[in-house]
């Protein structure tokens, strides 16, 4: 399991976590209120850490176990850091009868990596999906949030590109290279 | 335009006919306007920018005040996006781009004449209206009846379209026991996949006399290839939250929650908007028009997991668990959420509600079959031309979506089969093309309705591969806590990959369907119960691609890799694009002149097909 970063500069993990306090308290009360939590923290995070999970434990009053359980049945937990931009690969039928495993595999190969694995500069994880809905804009692949359509495999190099072009520069980048 | 201007606490059904008339009145109402669809498909597709673009130019001409530019949900031809309507004639514009709305304004809106070089063409001939176009003119829009009319996150909209009334009608005329009557005269059969009488269930649950009891909406939408209710809650976010409010009063439930999937993040944006909307209406909450009514609503979001769109598995969910099914009886009727007796419905069955209670049951079930009354949305996709979202008559042949309204095969091959049902559905082969669409008719044939999602598939698909798909996808989506399901499907997986693989014998297929009679009875849910289903279809009606694949170590569509060989032909002009691109060094040859794959090496992942421009790589 993955510990939270800890450094001096103030935005860091050590003050994620105290939000994430605020953020349990403020579900406490609901009933099922553990998911909830869970997906605060994922999106707070970008993935799940050991402090959280233990902090989550404690405070709803959830045996360890069963908080681990619930994280690894769900595939929208992650217990490890992801990159800065998850690339998913919609694998729904309409996508695989037009050609979304031709896709996978350029990403793949230009990324060197497997699915569930993040790239070594950190940037990119690679994912798949079961069907985002779009299946009219069909291959499509997903970037964090946003959608790519019709996606060729020979698309990927360009696709790639431009979010490396994004990483340049960006003030959050630069904090995070800071930290490690 | 102001949103807020009409924003008023509804006390009763007197406030909110006079509601309705006032916005009927309004000059959002009566304006011209131009519709952009914002359905997640055409945002994707750049329908904001577009939509930007009209505000601006219109800006600064004269219609700028008599024109509404209006995002609506989902109009339906996905493919075509981004679509644009323009309200006073009715014109269908396709593929619209930013650059293109200059013209519109100046030439249609400001000059009267069509642009036809937006329109689309059917046998190219271009059609300028939208209800001429075979593929609105083919369907019977009830349920989307909205979608593509209103702007889902405004309720005045909603209202000024009849929203709430049915609700309205039901808590100042009706009996609860009166609102399940007509439910069950109506003959509505759930939309979530398995088609069961909703009427039926509202009894079981009205008849329980616990004094908590729960109202949930499905959302989870799962199955690959739907997304009907993604553009119900993204397009028409009302038309359910109305329909649970008139499911909880007849069964006498005072809280739902609806359960989204974690992929939908529009839709979840839009409900949200909408709840709170209806809730600052007293459209939903405490003491609702003035009956006496409580309703309140929550958004349960999920996090990626096929099985909790089964009923039990939501519901364990929603507790707070891992999504594992549990064994039934006790159905949830009985006891579901925190035991108390519960109702889920799917999004598209609670969106149906409204339109029944204004049509009344009888009407209702004037459209459809014998056995299945009423409208189905199916989500057409796969290589047909047109793939989008449209609704018909339960009963409608296959061959009318496929044809008529998808306009035919997109590719230059021929239809082979189309895979309805998802994981727990099958393939209709060609000589089935004119299969009525609805429950018993598609059981027959070893498919079933499911939730709607329809792929169309053309010659290039090999069935053998569509089979090894599904049986990935269940295998990967099993929750693992029955053995017949978690085992099972992966023994099937691994002969249906040795039969890909070319490694297959005759007797694998009598071990297949000897695996799927087990894992249909023995698993504990819906899950495992259908999984073999897409095997037992392809066998069923393609059952000599099998025999190929075993028997001759052939695959006709080159889809299964270890069949099939890549070469390179004369064609090439030794560009070394392919050579460059292949991650293990099997292509060889200098530049400028012909290369060549070593067969051996060669791992055939087909990138060097997808980068070589001059077409002179085939696989075969
Ligand atoms: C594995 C599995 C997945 C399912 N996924 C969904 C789904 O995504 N949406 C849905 O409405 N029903 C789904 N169902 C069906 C539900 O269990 C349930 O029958 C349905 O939501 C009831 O609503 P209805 O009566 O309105 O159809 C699924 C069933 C199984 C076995």
């Amino acid at each position: 399991m993955t510990k939270v970063n800890k450094c001096s500069c103030g935005n860091d993990d050590e003050g994620l976590l105290q939000r994430l306090e605020e953020i349990i308290i403020s579900f406490k009360d609901k009933p099922g209120a553990l998911i909830p939590v869970l997906q605060a923290t994922q999106s707070l995070f970008g993935f799940i850490p050991e402090e959280a999970i233990l902090k989550i434990s404690e405070k709803l009053n959830e045996p360890l176990s069963k908080v681990y359980g619930v994280i690894t049945f769900y595939s929208f937990f992650s217990l490890k850091p992801r990159g800065k931009f998850l690339i998913r690969v919609c694998l729904g039928t309409a996508c695989y009868v037009q050609g979304a495993n031709e896709v996978l595999t350029a990403l793949k190969q230009q990324l060197s990596i497997d699915i569930g694995e993040t790239s070594a500069d950190k940037l990119f994880t690679l994912d798949v999906g079961r069907c985002f809905g779009a299946c009219g804009l069909a291959p499509i692949i997903m970037v964090n949030e946003e959608v790519h359509q019709w996606v060729k495999p020979s698309d990927v190099k360009k696709i790639l590109s431009t979010y490396k072009k994004q990483k340049t520069g960006s003030k959050e980048e630069i904090n995070q290279e800071e930290i490690s | 335009m102001d949103t807020n201007k009409h924003m008023q606490f509804v006390s009763d059904a007197k406030a909110l006919s006079d509601l309705q008339k006032t916005l009927q009145q309004s000059k959002e109402f009566t304006s011209d306007k131009v519709f952009i669809c914002a359905g997640g498909s055409c945002i994707t597709s750049g329908s904001m920018k577009v939509k930007d673009a009209f505000l601006s130019h219109l800006a600064s001409t004269p219609l700028n005040d008599c024109i509404e530019v209006m995002e609506t949900g989902c109009l339906g031809p996905c493919a075509l996006g981004p679509v644009v309507v323009i309200g006073k004639d009715d014109t269908f514009y396709q593929k619209v781009r930013v650059q293109d709305v200059k013209e519109i304004v100046e030439k249609h809106l400001l000059g009267g004449t069509v642009v036809e070089s937006l329109l689309y063409a059917v046998d190219e001939k271009k059609v300028s209206k939208k209800s001429e176009l075979p593929f609105f003119k083919n369907q019977d829009k009830q349920v989307l009846r909205n979608c593509g009319k209103i702007n889902p996150t405004k309720i005045a909209d909603y209202i000024a379209q009849d929203g709430y009334q049915a609700l309205c009608r039901v808590l100042t005329k009706s009996t609860p026991e009166q609102v399940v009557e007509e439910v069950t005269i109506s003959g509505l059969r759930g939309r979530g996949g398995a088609g069961f009488p909703t009427g039926t269930k509202w009894n079981f649950a009205r008849k329980s006399k616990d004094s908590i009891k729960y109202i949930l909406c499905n959302a989870d939408e799962g199955d690959p290839g739907a997304f009907m209710d993604r553009s119900i809650l993204e397009g028409d976010p009302h038309s359910i939250i109305e329909g649970m409010a008139i499911g909880a009063f007849a069964i006498g439930s005072t809280q739902g929650y609806v359960y989204v999937r974690a992929e939908y993040p529009l839709a979840v944006e839009r409900l949200q908007i909408a709840i709170d909307q209806a809730r600052t209406y007293g459209l939903i909450g405490k003491n609702i028009l003035g009956a006496g009514f409580d309703f309140d609503l929550e958004i349960r979001k999920g996090s990626g997991a096929f099985v909790c769109g089964e009923e039990t598995a939501l519901i364990t969910s929603i507790e707070g668990n891992r999504g594992e099914p549990r064994p039934r009886p006790p159905f949830p009727a009985e006891k579901g959420l925190w035991n108390k007796p519960t109702v889920l419905n799917n999004v598209e069955t609670f969106s149906n509600i409204p339109l029944l209670i204004n049509l009344g049951g009888a009407q209702f079930a004037e459209t459809g079959t014998e056995k299945s009354k009423g409208t189905k949305i199916f989500a057409l996709a796969g290589t047909v031309k047109i793939s989008g979202l449209v609704e018909v008559p339960v009963g409608t042949p296959l061959r009318k979506l496929v044809y008529d309204i998808g306009g035919g095969i997109s590719t230059h091959k021929k239809y082979k089969a189309a895979q309805i049902g998802g994981p727990s559905g099958g393939c209709i082969p060609a000589e089935h093309l004119d299969v009525p669409l609805d429950y018993e008719s598609l059981n027959k044939l070893g498919a079933i309705m499911g939730s709607g999602g329809l792929i169309v598939m053309d010659e290039s698909s090999c069935m053998v591969d569509v089979a090894r798909f599904f049986l990935e996808f269940v295998q990967d989506e099993s929750c693992g806590k029955c053995v017949p399901c978690r085992e099972g499907t992966a023994r099937m997986k691994q002969i249906v990959e040795r039969i890909c693989s070319g490694k297959g014998e005759l007797k694998d297929i009598d071990e297949l369907e000897k695996l799927a009679s087990t894992v249909t009875n023995a698993s504990l849910c819906g899950l495992g119960q259908t999984a073999p289903n897409p095997v037992l279809s392809t066998l069923r009606h393609f059952r000599e691609e099998y025999i190929e694949h075993i028997v001759d170590k052939k695959c006709r569509t080159a889809v299964c890799k270890d069949l099939i060989v890549f070469e390179i032909l004369d064609l090439c002009n030794g560009c070394q694009a392919c050579k460059k691109v292949c991650p293990v060094e099997a292509i060889h040859g200098d530049k400028k002149h012909i290369h060549n794959i070593d067969d051996d090496v060669c791992i055939r992942c087909g990138l060097c097909l997808s980068t070589c421009k001059f077409e002179a790589i085939i696989k075969y």
